[in-house]
């Protein structure tokens, strides 16, 4: 199949702990975050948005890259907080990485799977040679009603693949599972989303991730051991630990990836953040799973090889960019996710 | 402004794409369309050409009573800069406490959101300047 080209990640610099947005709904902080395994989430600054976001990862993956922007023919952003309703976010990228004109470029919406839809688009149209590089986001600005549980985890941040014949990572396989489950849902014209709380688990997260996983090591023969990392969505810090075990992984397989404790759920951008934190440790030869999960509700996985060329390959260091941060207060933060316009 | 003149400087606000003289080297940002310093012999020889984006800041100021456009956003700090290339140009420092900011501070350009027309018109992107990571 195809390969991973390049990759950048992008995480906003402000954070703010689950503590100060607990206190201000007069909740437990410690059982919230012990509940959810978040301890702190990523937060955007005033003149950040989905596009800003997008950019920067995009920016970060071509210079990586060493690619020429020009070669690039198609760019999918996923997301669920594009900053227009009807105008594309995957232009605006397009123009500020030197892609354009001579390329294809769309918006996906797919609650957090986005990214990864848009990455099986890039494959099949680099498999099927219409193009010779494509380019998959996934960022977010999330957005959470004030005093509602998402609140805790609501997070922003983004990822951008490359995807080309050749690369760092081979792309082995990949496989979906989908399914009508309204378990997480915004209305058009609404500014928060609502969800199904409790159904949010079983029927919707570990159904779809747990059996794209299990179709996905069923085509290509594999077993959880055979893996040196996982990646699964990370709705909040619980959620992939648990499936993790209910499949067969063990704690060392998902660690390096979960960064949903300490930066929250950045939605789209979340399993192809992980992901790029592994690929920045990986070495030559080791096996990769994601599994990203939309709600609504679907789950791409991936079954990924890293090559030889990830040693020559500048890596990101996205956790510590993510060190790299300045806690705000509630007001900041409300400030910020522009609130009070 | 107008979508029309947005569009139009789409090169230089996100790519900082000024133009280099071909006479005497010179690089014009915002772009010129004549060397000011070779004036006639420079029709037509003024090259394309993309910032690095990396500056020092040679000095700067504290916003706290913004326009209107930036109503909500003070205090924010707007910086004078020189590029590497040696052109000068304003713009916001981001991601940075404003008791931070100081003259001869290394800055790299980074991506946006610079303003919008109202809640149902365009939204504006282009560049700002924070902290050089190296």
């Amino acid at each position: 199949m195809a390969a991973i080209v390049g990759y950048g990640a992008y995480v906003p610099r402000y954070r703010i702990k689950v503590e100060e947005i607990a206190g201000i709904w007069g909740r437990q902080a410690k059982s919230i975050s012990s509940g959810l395994n978040v301890f702190e989430k990523s937060v955007p600054g005033i003149d950040e948005d989905t596009a800003t976001i997008s950019v920067e990862a995009a920016r970060r993956a071509v210079k990586a890259a060493k690619i020429n922007p020009e070669e690039i023919g198609a760019i999918y952003v996923g997301s669920e907080s594009h900053p227009y309703a009807v105008k594309p976010t995957a232009t605006i990228v397009a123009e500020a990485i030197g892609a354009t004109p001579e390329l294809t470029a769309a918006d996906y919406e797919f609650a957090c799977k986005a990214g990864t839809a848009g990455m099986q688009n890039c494959i099949a149209l680099v498999e099927s040679k219409m193009i010779k590089y494509g380019m998959a986001i996934g960022a977010d600005v999330a957005q959470a009603a004030p005093g509602d549980a998402l609140e805790y985890t609501a997070a922003a941040g983004g990822a951008a693949y490359i995807i080309g014949k050749e690369g760092i990572a081979e792309i082995n396989e990949t496989v979906s599972f989908t399914t009508d489950t309204p378990d997480f849902w915004r209305r058009e014209g609404q500014p928060y989303p609502g969800h199904g709380e409790r159904f949010t688990g079983e029927p919707a997260y570990f159904r779809h991730v747990g059996t794209a996983a299990k179709m996905l090591m069923e085509r290509v023969g594999s077993r959880p051991s055979d893996y040196d990392y996982a990646i699964f969505h990370q709705p909040n810090g619980k959620f992939p630990i648990r499936i993790a075990r209910k499949l067969g992984f063990e704690k060392k397989q998902i660690e390096h990836g979960l960064l949903c404790p300490i930066i929250g759920n950045t939605y789209s951008g979340s399993a192809m953040l992980g992901l790029a934190a592994v690929l920045d440790i990986a070495k030559p030869g080791q096996r990769i799973l994601m599994v990203s999960y939309g709600s609504g509700a679907g789950s791409d996985a991936f079954d990924i090889t890293v090559t030889d060329a990830i040693e020559s390959y500048p890596r990101q260091g996205i956790r510590q960019m993510i060190e790299e941060k300045e806690y705000v207060d509630y007001a900041t933060y409300m400030k910020f996710r522009r609130e009070f316009e | 402004m107008g979508v029309a003149r947005y569009w139009r400087e789409i090169p230089a606000r996100y790519n900082l794409i000024g133009k280099k003289c071909e006479i005497c080297g010179k690089v014009y940002f915002p772009p010129r369309t004549i060397c000011p310093k070779c004036r006639r012999k420079s029709i037509g020889k003024m090259q394309d050409y993309k910032l690095s984006g990396k500056g020092t800041v040679e000095s700067y100021t504290i916003i706290y009573t913004p326009p209107p456009e930036f109503e909500g956003k003070a205090p924010y700090a707007i910086a004078l800069i020189k590029m590497e290339e040696g052109c000068y140009l304003t713009g916001q420092i981001v991601d940075c406490k404003l008791d931070e900011i100081h003259i001869g501070m290394k800055v790299e350009a980074c991506f946006r959101r610079i303003q919008e027309d109202g809640k149902r018109g365009a939204i504006y992107y282009g560049y700002k300047f924070r902290k050089a990571e190296s």
